[in-house]
């Protein structure tokens, strides 16, 4: 007997929740003229050094496939630059993988350790990939929440909360997406101290670690005892600015690495080679430019708090990645329809916070991957909305009381 | 700071000082002051726009010149310098290294007129030797921007 069509498609996927971005993406994309401050990657083209570096390549050649574990010259790179700038110790022979973007990685990750019936803890607001993922993987997403009053930072207390004798592993990921939050020292040592006691695998989402702007990024596999029960997930895409390319990593114990690798050489079979030639070169030569994007993150960061803060909305200052994540509360909307109307009204796109999970209602997530030209005509446009909305509200005040 | 406050104004001298005092994260009554002063000290020169004069149609051309001249005693090639950077024709003059030793560039409606400076003007001030003019065909790349840059923004309007 012929499958229905609605057959065909395994329950797991088909019960999969779609993208919370999608329905909004559709409606951006039919909108003309609009400012987007949507938009989660680096608004810089890579570095004209890395793409330089890429066509000599395929020049010399480098058209094939590589070790299922990436090239050996960029595992020691990547090694180098672990412990250079977060004070972390690999082997560059079995305990890093290359993979096609930070987003195989954690897929990789987490059908590595789970069995069937586990549990993860997903701290969000969060990433959009990390709860697919788990499901795929046949685990049970278990979501942490954080909150504006802790800076979306994750609370040892919320955390033991949810911890129970399936919890298998936590996802971590900060400098975050969409908050901009980021955890200190102080603010891991709690978190760290729970993985422990609890044996708790720790899958950390690290991606946005060269953009921090109050000091350096701490990992958290450089906590004592930490380095064994951590995977830590990086790549190129925002710091250099390669999200096209689609390379990324990920660091860990021997064990977990070699598995990781098992899926990826018959999945992936390896990571494209000319971005992995292209990635040599970032890591090579490419600090320069970094510092030049971050100086200028920075700045837009520091000019978009400060608009958001004049328009009245309320806004902790992130102190990393590249999003800003108001309040919008006191407009007494919600996030969906602030960013609808907004969009409407204004042509000002932003992604409503509830795309990142239930505890964005009542924020929106700003990046400021846009030029400076972009962010100051939006932000007028904003300002202008919310303005009226205001405006609006207390004539619809004044009639209700007459 | 003077450094931080210069970088933003070299890209953007429209830049007001609320501007680049929230950009920098410091007091605005503090880059105003440092503003005037670097103003004052002659470090900050003109808050100038680059335009492309080719696009707004208006015919320009430059050449730059490779001049030879015999240094003075005393004053060394600052005097003759000085002689040549008076013209307004002149836009900019700098002392090289190498084969020639001032390279003057010189901007005019037309060829005819770029000539007839070179030959009236330049080549017949004492102390000049010799001229070699190159005259520009087209510009690429200007204080440090590119004319006509084909990188535009090619990302998704959303993403996550
Ligand atoms: C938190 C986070 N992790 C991972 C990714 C995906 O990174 P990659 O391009 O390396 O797959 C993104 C991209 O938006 C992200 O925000």
């Amino acid at each position: 007997m012929k499958l229905k069509k609605g057959d065909r498609i395994s329950p797991l996927v088909k019960n999969l929740p779609p993208s919370g971005i999608r329905k909004f993406f559709d409606l951006v994309a039919n909108t003309k003229g609009v400012i987007s401050l949507g938009v989660g990657e680096p608004d810089f083209v890579t570095p004209w050094h890395i793409r330089e570096a890429c066509f000599y390549s395929l020049e010399q050649g480098y058209t094939m496939y590589t070790s299922n574990w990436g090239m050996p010259e960029l595992r020691k790179e990547i090694s180098n630059f672990l412990y250079k700038r977060y004070n972390l110790e690999y082997n560059p022979d079995n305990e890093i993988i290359v993979t096609v973007g930070a987003s195989e990685a954690v897929d990789l990750a987490l059908r590595t350790i789970i069995t069937p019936g586990d549990e993860v803890l997903i701290p969000e607001p969060s990433y959009v990939s990390y709860k697919p993922c788990a499901v795929l993987a046949g685990a049970k997403p278990v979501v942490v929440q954080t909150s504006y009053k802790d800076e979306f930072k994750l609370k040892e207390e919320e955390l033991n909360k949810k911890i129970n004798s399936k919890t298998k592993a936590l996802v971590l990921c900060y400098p975050n997406n969409p908050t901009g939050a980021i955890m200190e020292k102080k603010d891991l040592e709690g978190i760290a101290r729970t993985a422990v006691k609890n044996d708790l695998i720790v899958i950390s989402d690290e991606i946005y670690s060269e953009l921090t702007y109050n000091g350096n990024h701490v990992s958290i596999a450089s906590f004592p005892r930490m380095r064994d029960r951590t995977i830590v997930i990086n790549g190129f895409s925002k710091a250099w600015a390669m999200t096209g390319w689609r390379i990324g990593f990920a660091a860990g114990p021997r064990d977990i690495i070699e598995a990781m690798v098992k899926i990826h050489q018959y999945t992936i079979l390896c990571a494209p080679v000319m971005s992995q030639m292209a990635a040599l070169e970032a890591l090579r030569n490419g600090g320069e430019e970094v510092e030049k994007m971050v100086k200028q993150y920075n700045q837009r960061r520091r000019f978009v708090v400060s608009k958001l803060r004049e328009m009245g909305l309320e806004c902790f200052e992130p102190k990393g990645a590249f999003y800003v994540f108001p309040s919008i509360k006191i407009t007494g909307m919600t996030s969906e329809s602030f960013a609808e109307e907004l969009l409407k009204q204004e042509k000002v796109a932003v992604v409503p916070g509830t795309a990142f999970g239930e505890s964005g209602e009542g924020h929106i997530r700003i990046s400021y991957a846009a030029s400076l030209k972009n962010l100051t005509k939006a932000l007028d446009r904003m300002a202008y909305f919310i303005e009226n909305l205001t405006k609006n509200k207390m004539v619809m005040d004044k009639v209700m009381e007459s | 700071m003077r450094k931080e406050i210069l970088e933003l104004l070299e890209t953007d001298s429209k830049l007001t000082p609320y501007q680049i005092a929230t950009m920098l994260g410091i007091d605005k009554s503090k880059v105003e002051k440092e503003i005037e002063a670097m103003e004052e000290e002659g470090i900050i020169l003109q808050y100038s726009t680059l335009i492309n004069w080719e696009k707004a149609g208006v015919e320009q051309v430059s050449a730059l010149i490779d001049v030879k001249v015999t240094p003075q005693r005393g004053v060394g090639f600052d005097d003759i310098a000085e002689r040549i950077y008076r013209f307004p024709e002149v836009r900019s003059v700098m002392l090289m290294s190498g084969s020639y030793d001032l390279s003057v560039e010189v901007t005019g409606r037309n060829i005819k007129e770029v000539a007839q400076f070179v030959s009236q003007k330049l080549a017949t001030l004492e102390h000049v030797q010799s001229t070699m003019t190159h005259f520009v065909l087209k510009r690429y790349k200007q204080q440090g921007v590119i004319l006509e840059n084909k990188e535009k923004d090619r990302r998704q309007v959303i993403s996550p």
